[in-house]
């Protein structure tokens, strides 16, 4: 987001001139022999989403999607640390991972119909349940999106934003003019200053910037209304169905440990209990690992890492985050959430 | 012909076909290489619904229009502020131009100033600056300055009344409401700050060119056409600036090329352009290639229109500089 408009287009380019290369070859399996080769695991994250994937100003990265690429280094490689992290813009990111240059992407990149289906591209699963909503000042006394007519909206290019937007306002049977900045801190500057009614965005960076981004958070609200479907998660390349699975799978051991009660904590103690399920996910009795290529450490070395999905949220976007987001949609399902993993045996 | 002019052309027809060969290799690469990962690709999805609106179009356009013309309406605003541009910064560059050749010290010095200062910093910065200027001096749009009846000036923009409107009255005019002013014709504060932004970046470098093309002239012309008995206004109109044209324009016309490419900074601010607008069709449609290969086209086209008219204004002020 802060790169200089001449140096994001020149990546654009240089990751379609990778598509250029004749003799690319694309075959199952290969994702995970070039991982272990290489000795790292790249994940192409966001520019900067607090929670989600942000770096210090030491370069550390961290967020909720970071974990899960240290997870799923710590289960391929055996240690998190061979993670590396490459941001791109929302105009970057699908090329760069359709020419290969990142091995998975966690950019809180929406799963939808034409993303799946027509860019080459597989979404694994679901890590954070979002929705769009708005952010408007508390003088303009507007209660409900509904009352946001005609209204102008800043928002940020780039996202599925723009046409969500357009569609509530036209089910509503009303118009609104969008002003749509190509970087975050310009179309947070113009809402500040007062140039739009309302900021638009996912609900789960609203919270972040009504609390740290505004001048006066108090004059701010969020309003209750969510006007999509934003589920957000890890997304691999067509064409490498192991390493599709292996993504997949390691997101499930997480939300596995946590439905089973596995924490970073209590790992080793659970690996001696005798509950067979989790016997089973950290490999002290069968070998889950071996039908997805990888050793039988897998789940508890990705658990060690950064802990379960709960964990993960909790730090990174939860009640010890500053964002202090609830679970609501991201409880697990025995919780009244829709976070779910298939029984792993 | 000899047989070393035909050496020539098959040398250069030999390298038009290996040009054309590569070109052709690249494509058929890259759609090749995109079919086996599974990318579709092509231009068909311009025919598809936009499903997206644009904040402020020249065109009527309506979300359920299609991408080709939310692409035209993106190109007619990149016009919508580059034309406007061309001509601010050609008028007040060639002011400054002349101010930096006054015998008064300090109009030749405040122009210098200008100059310096305008060409010196990024043009993004000073899009920027403008824009942050105009949407921080101006009131919010519920408490919008009445300037005459029926003109607004808000952090929204400058709204005035416009023909046409709803219920076929003639004439639309803009109604301050509770949160925002509807109806009307509206200038809007991305709008004014581009081409402020465009306008005086551009005019330091037409002034700068300007003078080169005036300074050009061997000063003997002008003391000619004083002996001869030519009034100060008649040596500079009819000697000197029929000749420092010839000069002056085809750089002239570089910036207007440049400035019309500047257009596309419109992004960093919020204005709907072209390059806007291709930016939210790729992320809409995920088709990166065909929307970046689009924007090149499109501007490729600018430039050779622009090229071809400034051709044709050189040959003009060519027949013009010859005595009649």
């Amino acid at each position: 987001m802060r790169l200089p408009d001449v140096a994001h287009w020149l990546r654009v380019a240089a990751a379609l001139a990778v598509l250029l290369q004749p003799f690319a070859e694309v075959h199952a399996g290969k994702t995970l022999e070039q991982i272990r080769q290489k000795g790292q695991l790249v994940c192409g994250v966001s520019t900067g989403v607090i929670g989600f994937s942000a770096a210090d100003s030491q370069g550390n990265w961290s967020g909720l999607d970071v974990d899960i690429c240290r997870a799923i280094a710590a289960a391929v490689l055996g240690d998190a640390g061979k993670a590396k992290y490459v941001p791109l813009t929302s105009q970057q990111r699908f090329a760069a991972l359709q020419s290969g240059s990142v091995d998975v992407l966690l950019n809180n990149a929406t799963w939808t119909l034409t993303r799946d289906a027509s860019l080459g591209l597989h979404f694994t699963t679901v890590t954070y349940y979002d929705g769009q909503g708005f952010l408007v000042p508390k003088k303009l006394k507007i209660a409900s999106a509904k009352q946001l007519k005609n209204a102008e909206i800043c928002v940020q290019s780039g996202t599925t934003t723009e046409k969500n937007l357009n569609d509530y306002f036209r089910m509503q049977g009303a118009k609104i003019k969008p002003v749509v900045f190509e970087k975050l801190e310009t179309a947070l500057k113009a809402f500040f200053s007062g140039r739009c009614q309302a900021y638009t965005t996912d609900a789960s960076a609203l919270a972040f910037i009504r609390s740290k981004e505004a001048p006066r958070p108090d004059d701010y609200v969020v309003l209750p209304e969510m006007i999509s479907k934003e589920p957000l998660g890890p997304v691999v390349r067509r064409g490498d169905d192991e390493w599709f699975a292996i993504v997949k799978w390691v997101v499930f051991a997480l939300i596995e440990a946590e439905e089973r009660g596995v924490t970073q904590a209590n790992l080793e103690q659970m690996k001696a209990g005798n509950d067979p399920a989790i016997q089973r996910l950290l490999g002290s009795a069968e070998d889950s690992g071996k039908a997805l290529g990888l050793e039988r450490e897998w789940a508890a070395r990705a658990l060690k890492a950064g802990g379960n999905y709960g964990e993960i949220f909790q730090r990174n976007v939860g009640a010890d985050s500053p964002l202090k987001l609830p679970r609501g949609l991201n409880a697990l399902w025995t919780k009244g959430g829709l976070i779910y993993a298939p029984p792993i045996r | 012909m000899n047989s070393q002019r035909w050496r020539g052309l098959a040398a250069q027809a030999a390298l038009a076909a290996g040009l054309l060969l590569l070109l052709w290799l690249l494509l058929d690469t890259t759609a090749a290489n995109l079919h086996e990962r599974g990318i579709r690709s092509g231009f068909g999805f311009l025919g598809e619904p936009a499903g997206f609106a644009i904040g402020e179009s020249l065109l009527p356009f309506d979300s359920a229009d299609s991408i080709l013309w939310a692409l035209l309406a993106g190109l007619a605003n990149t016009l919508r502020v580059a034309l406007p541009a061309i001509v601010i910064s050609t008028l007040l560059g060639t002011l400054i131009g002349l101010g930096r050749l006054s015998p008064n010290l300090l109009l030749r010095g405040l122009c210098m100033a200008y100059v310096e200062a305008l060409r010196n910093v990024p043009l993004l910065l000073q899009l920027l600056a403008w824009y942050f200027v105009v949407t921080d001096l101006l009131p919010a749009a519920s408490a919008a300055l009445q300037i005459v009846p029926h003109v607004f000036l808000s952090k929204s923009g400058l709204f005035m009344p416009w023909f046409g409107g709803d219920g076929g009255a003639w004439l639309d005019l803009p109604v301050r409401g509770e949160m925002t002013i509807s109806g009307g014709a509206a200038l809007t504060p991305e709008f004014l700050a581009l081409l402020l932004g465009l306008s005086l970046y551009t005019a330091a470098y037409v002034a700068e060119t300007v003078r080169a093309g005036i300074q050009a002239v061997p000063r003997a012309q002008s003391e000619a056409a004083l002996a001869l008995g030519l009034s100060r206004v008649q040596s500079f109109r009819l000697v000197l600036l029929p000749q420092a044209l010839r000069s002056i324009i085809p750089p002239l016309n570089n910036q207007h090329l440049s400035l019309t490419k500047n257009a596309s900074l419109a992004v960093a601010i919020g204005y709907p352009d072209l390059v806007s607008v291709a930016n939210t069709t790729l992320n809409q449609t995920g088709r990166a290639a065909e929307c970046i290969a689009l924007i090149m086209a499109v501007y490729l086209i600018l430039s050779l229109l622009t090229a071809w008219f400034s051709a044709w204004l050189e040959r003009r002020t060519g027949r013009w500089a010859q005595p009649s």
